[in-house]
């Protein structure tokens, strides 16, 4: 991920967003853990997850769509307990259903059902009146991109429509709780484009707050706020994204107009490690060192700056360290 | 693709009855089920047989037409056999029903993974076995004790109140032979469709245990030298309830008390087995 700063800001400073106001926990697990028979799938998980768009990382196995499956009642803990929404997954799973909306990751449809009444039912199921759940289940499937193909039987539908009904249905009757499992699963790049598009979509639209769950990194990235990694059925890292990538604002690119060895010289002297090419610059940059420092440098030896670039930690070096740690 | 892009809308609207839910499942079950003109035109013909029932009452108290036929009065009692011989040939039609529209409920949704989908919501497994196994129940009720009352009623209104009230037991008999066997066929449907997940397959199984179950009941009686082989044999434990329901002399080697027990216990292990496998997803220890 980059950020270009171009010349003539009017400070050294990368413009920041205001942080939005603190969101109500979502999903809150206190010592959760989950066995099958004497393999202990989830391990005594604790965190409080806040954001609006949170992504479950790990490696196959790691016990992502375990933990979803857990969120949703369909297994239970053997230890430890789980809150979504403040209600407990244990006792109120009723009501937690209520809220949430959920695309499994693997195919799930009644084949001989055409999209429009699939979706209906689904709509009805959650409680919606027959009349609204069918003028609903029209919309979603306007909404996701099904429209002229809404009334085919779900049987005849390729992989990515499949994946697109499956997002119907689980907006149909509105929740507050999206959660996604694996949605861009067997997609072309061009529908797997589509499908985060969408997502990003519903997540700015702030009606619905939504977990991911993916092992793809570029996935995440592109569509959440915070991440939970887990790594053999243990949290191996939780973070804001945004935080994550301000504090590690460690590389920088730059282009330069007038520059010569004494901008260089000034640079390293403040500790960062400095390569040359042309009018080109890459720096590491040292701790303390911000980068107003190298406006200021550049200010004092009349060195205009044409283009600066952070190269900042991606998903998969915090990934990566999460995995090593 | 969309002529047009909508946005999305929450909804923010009214929710039905939580109990009312599982009838979603039955209205669209039903819906599915008709859409096949062999299951539509077998209903039809399920209805004959009451028919002829209906006229055989007609005609045994018209005294015209026994005059015409020079037939003497009474020649065609409307008694608790009439009723059982009623009922054997409706329980035939039935496990033909459900033969062919039983194993069609429960089995796509397990083939195609949907169950995740009906789980996720404020809805129950009860709730979802309910649903679907109140298509079957609906639609074997239409073709047993509901023309069953029918014609009870139809004789009552002929013979007079006198007949009703010394017979009412048969009413009684009609619901309950008809809800045991409709249990046993739904419960026993939907756990074989549950277990192997193809429709064509379950539908075969469900006439293999009726036909095999039969046939593995004589085998082990024959080469055991016992009677208790007939708990093999659903059928005839039916039988066997049946006619101590309509009081129909018949000799059977197995006590009616342990018939109801046995067809009992098969109602809790079918019931078992589906709870087993309708789940959102399997765990496998």
């Amino acid at each position: 991920m980059s950020t270009t700063v171009q010349r003539g800001a009017a400070s050294g400073e990368i413009e920041q967003t205001p942080p939005a106001a603190p969101l109500s926990p979502l999903v809150e697990m206190q010592g959760l853990s989950v066995q099958f028979g004497n393999r202990e799938i989830l391990c005594g998980l604790t965190a409080s997850l806040r954001g609006r768009s949170i992504g479950l990382l790990g490696p196959n196995g790691a016990g992502k769509s375990t933990l979803i499956n857990t969120l949703l009642g369909f297994y239970k803990s053997s230890a430890g307990s789980a809150r979504v929404f403040g209600y407990d997954v244990g006792t109120e799973i009723r009501k937690i259903r209520g809220l949430v909306g959920y695309m499994p990751e693997n195919d799930a449809f009644i084949s001989k059902m055409n999209a429009v009444s699939f979706v209906q039912m689904m709509g009805e199921l959650s409680g919606l009146p027959p009349d609204m759940a069918l003028e609903r289940a029209h919309e979603a499937l306007f909404y996701v991109g099904l429209a002229e193909a809404r009334y085919r039987p779900l049987g005849t539908y390729s992989l990515g429509m499949k994946q697109l009904a499956k997002l119907a249905q689980a907006i149909v009757h509105g929740p507050k709780l999206l959660i996604l499992d694996e949605p861009t699963n067997g997609l072309d790049p061009s529908a797997r484009q589509r499908m985060i598009r969408m997502i990003k979509d519903i997540r700015d639209g702030k009606e619905m707050r939504i977990v991911l769950c993916s092992h793809l990194l570029r996935d995440v990235e592109d569509t959440c706020d915070e991440v939970l990694i887990l790594k053999q059925g243990r949290i191996a890292h939780y973070s804001n994204l945004d935080e994550e990538r301000r504090a590690n604002k460690r590389f920088l690119e730059l282009e330069t107009y007038g520059a010569n060895g004494d901008f260089t010289e000034a640079i390293e002297k403040l500790g960062c490690e400095c390569a040359v090419t042309a009018n080109r610059m890459k720096m590491i940059l040292a701790g303390g060192v911000e980068t107003r420092d190298i406006f200021r440098l550049a200010a004092e030896r009349q060195v205009r700056i044409r283009r600066m670039n952070f190269r900042r930690d991606t998903l998969e070096d915090i990934f990566l360290k999460a995995m090593e740690s | 693709m969309a002529v047009y892009r909508r946005s999305y809308k929450p909804y923010s609207g009214g929710l039905t009855a939580t109990w009312s839910r599982c009838f979603v499942l039955f209205r669209y079950s039903r819906r599915n089920l008709f859409r096949s003109k062999f299951m539509t035109a077998l209903f039809v013909i399920c209805f004959f047989w009451p028919l002829i029932c209906l006229s055989m009452i007609y005609l045994a108290h018209s005294a015209s037409f026994l005059q015409q036929m020079g037939l003497p009065a009474g020649v065609l009692s409307i008694d608790n056999k009439f009723f059982f011989q009623f009922m054997s040939v409706q329980g035939v039609f039935a496990f033909l029903l459900t033969a062919f529209a039983g194993p069609g409920l429960i089995s796509p949704d397990l083939a195609n993974g949907a169950l995740p989908l009906y789980f996720c919501r404020p809805f129950s497994r009860v709730e979802y076995v309910l649903g679907k196994s109140s298509v079957l129940a609906i639609l074997l009720s239409q073709i047993t004790w509901v023309p069953g009352l029918v014609l009870f009623i139809m004789q009552a209104s002929l013979a007079g109140p006198s007949w009703a009230w010394n017979n009412l037991w048969i009413a009684g008999s009609l619901v309950l032979s008809s809800l045991l066997w409709i249990a046993i066929l739904s419960l026993l449907a939907m756990a074989l469709s549950a277990w192997v997940k193809w429709r064509i397959v379950a539908g075969a199984l469900l006439l293999g245990v009726m036909f095999f179950g039969a046939g593995f009941a004589q085998a082990i009686n024959g080469v055991m030298r016992t009677e208790w082989g007939h708990f093999f044999n659903v059928a005839y434990l039916m039988g066997t309830v049946w006619n101590g329901l309509f009081q129909v002399d018949s000799e059977h080697a197995i006590p009616v008390a342990q018939a109801w027990i046995a067809l009992l216990v098969y109602c809790t292990i079918c019931l078992g087995l589906l709870m087993r496998k309708v789940r959102a997803y399997e765990v496998i220890k």
